[in-house]
């Protein structure tokens, strides 16, 4: 599996001189398996480099979306692939009590908001509403489970062969827990993280910061780290940064953690333009 | 142990904020947990009881009527909101594990999750006399 982080800002991009490395475009990571078959987690403001470098002859791309908070779906209408006619798009996402994915998105893919509807997109699209049993697409395994964040938001762990990464963009496993961690079971994202070759999750916040933000549904960088040493993965990349963090502040916070953490795993921040290849 | 539904992780969360008494079951009727305000009535922490089947729990704490006729388990109020899925309510007797005979008043509901997952049940419960 190849794994290119194409948005790792988290709640709003922030474009600027203090966040060229780490990147300011908003969650997406595009993953491609040995047999070409291509996912994208979420559409943030980075789907749209993403669908410029994509071949004009793509046929079909699956879009697997953690939830509809802005950040996550702002770049969707300007993913190059939704304007082909004959291009199929699945898009994937949590369900609600009250209204289907397509209606939820036309939300905001309609006036006022955005100029063009849903409708008018020229592209086969197809709307599929999660959690499911396990889903199946092209060479992939893919699990997807509900975890702590306001508003119905899923993780996804994808597996193909023997590898497996999981996407936990958006997650406050710490939510409530008098001392965190709590044992395994008792922990969101448990399930989804456990073992995983590659764990990118939410580090938006010093522990400062979160102290005054608890509830918000993200993680500090050390319950991110906490969280990775738990559920036993490979290799970590933290994602998700707070659009207030420059590249030197984000330096810091990883370096202090991986500090007083003492990870046993390999830390890799996530950054735009990084890719990762994953043995399957 | 297999991790828990997040809507029953943060029913626990939120159960060990609260003064009242909360008592929370899986599917299949087993105790998963209790705060520590039912650790009070039922006479024993939880880190003590872990978790109990229901066959345990509906028979442990000795449920019966003001005249000391025993309850069936089918007739409990979180048993009712399991089988038939909806609200229920009734004041009971029950002998705590530490002994003591207390009535109780419970409210007892099914927890069904997002796209109409059935996730177990929840009981609120207050004491209203004790012997």
């Amino acid at each position: 599996m190849k794994v290119t982080f194409w948005g790792t800002r988290g709640s709003l991009a922030a474009p600027s001189p203090k966040t060229v490395r780490y990147g300011g475009n908003t969650s997406c990571v595009a993953v491609e398996g040995s047999e070409r078959t291509l996912l994208v987690l979420d559409a943030g403001t980075g789907i749209q480099s993403l669908g410029l470098s994509l071949p004009p002859d793509l046929n079909r791309v699956h879009i697997l979306l953690t939830h509809l908070h802005m950040d996550h779906i702002q770049g969707l209408p300007f993913f190059a692939p939704l304007r082909r006619p004959g291009t199929e798009i699945h898009i994937w996402g949590p369900a609600s009590t009250t209204l289907a994915l397509s209606a939820r998105l036309q939300k905001y893919l309609s006036p006022p908001l955005f100029p063009v509807n849903v409708r008018e997109l020229a592209a086969d699209l197809h709307f599929h509403e999660l959690p499911a049993d396990l889903i199946e697409i092209g060479e992939f395994s893919i699990q997807a489970q509900l975890i702590i964040h306001p508003n119905p938001t899923i993780g996804y762990r994808l597996e193909c062969s023997n590898a497996a990464i999981t996407y936990l963009p958006d997650h406050e496993p710490a939510l409530g827990a008098r001392d965190f961690p709590l044992d395994a079971d008792w922990t969101s994202g448990y399930t989804l993280a456990e073992g995983s070759d590659l764990l990118i999750h939410d580090a938006q916040y010093t522990e400062q910061e979160y102290q005054g933000r608890v509830g918000f549904g993200h993680s500090s960088i050390s319950q991110a780290f906490i969280f990775a040493r738990l559920t036993q993965v490979k290799h970590f990349a933290p994602f998700h940064y707070d659009p207030t963090h420059s590249d030197t502040e984000l330096d810091s916070m990883i370096e202090k953690a991986k500090a007083d953490i003492q990870p046993s795993y390999r830390v890799t921040p996530g950054r735009e333009g990084l890719s990762l290849d994953i043995a399957c | 142990m297999p991790q828990q539904e997040i809507e029953v992780i943060l029913a626990r969360h939120l159960s060990e904020y609260l003064f009242m008494p909360i008592f929370i079951v899986n599917p299949d009727g087993d105790l998963v947990f209790y705060n520590e305000p039912a650790e009070a009535i039922l006479g024993q922490n939880y880190s003590e009881t872990g978790t109990m089947p229901a066959s345990e729990w509906s028979t442990i704490f000795q449920p019966m009527t003001a005249e000391g006729k025993p309850i069936p388990p089918e007739e409990l109020p979180l048993v009712i909101a399991l089988t038939e899925r909806h609200p229920a309510h009734k004041i009971i007797w029950i002998r705590g594990l530490d002994g003591v005979l207390r009535e109780i008043e419970i409210t007892a509901f099914p927890l069904i999750g997002q796209a109409d997952r059935f996730l177990g049940g929840i009981a609120i419960f207050w004491e209203t006399r004790k012997k």
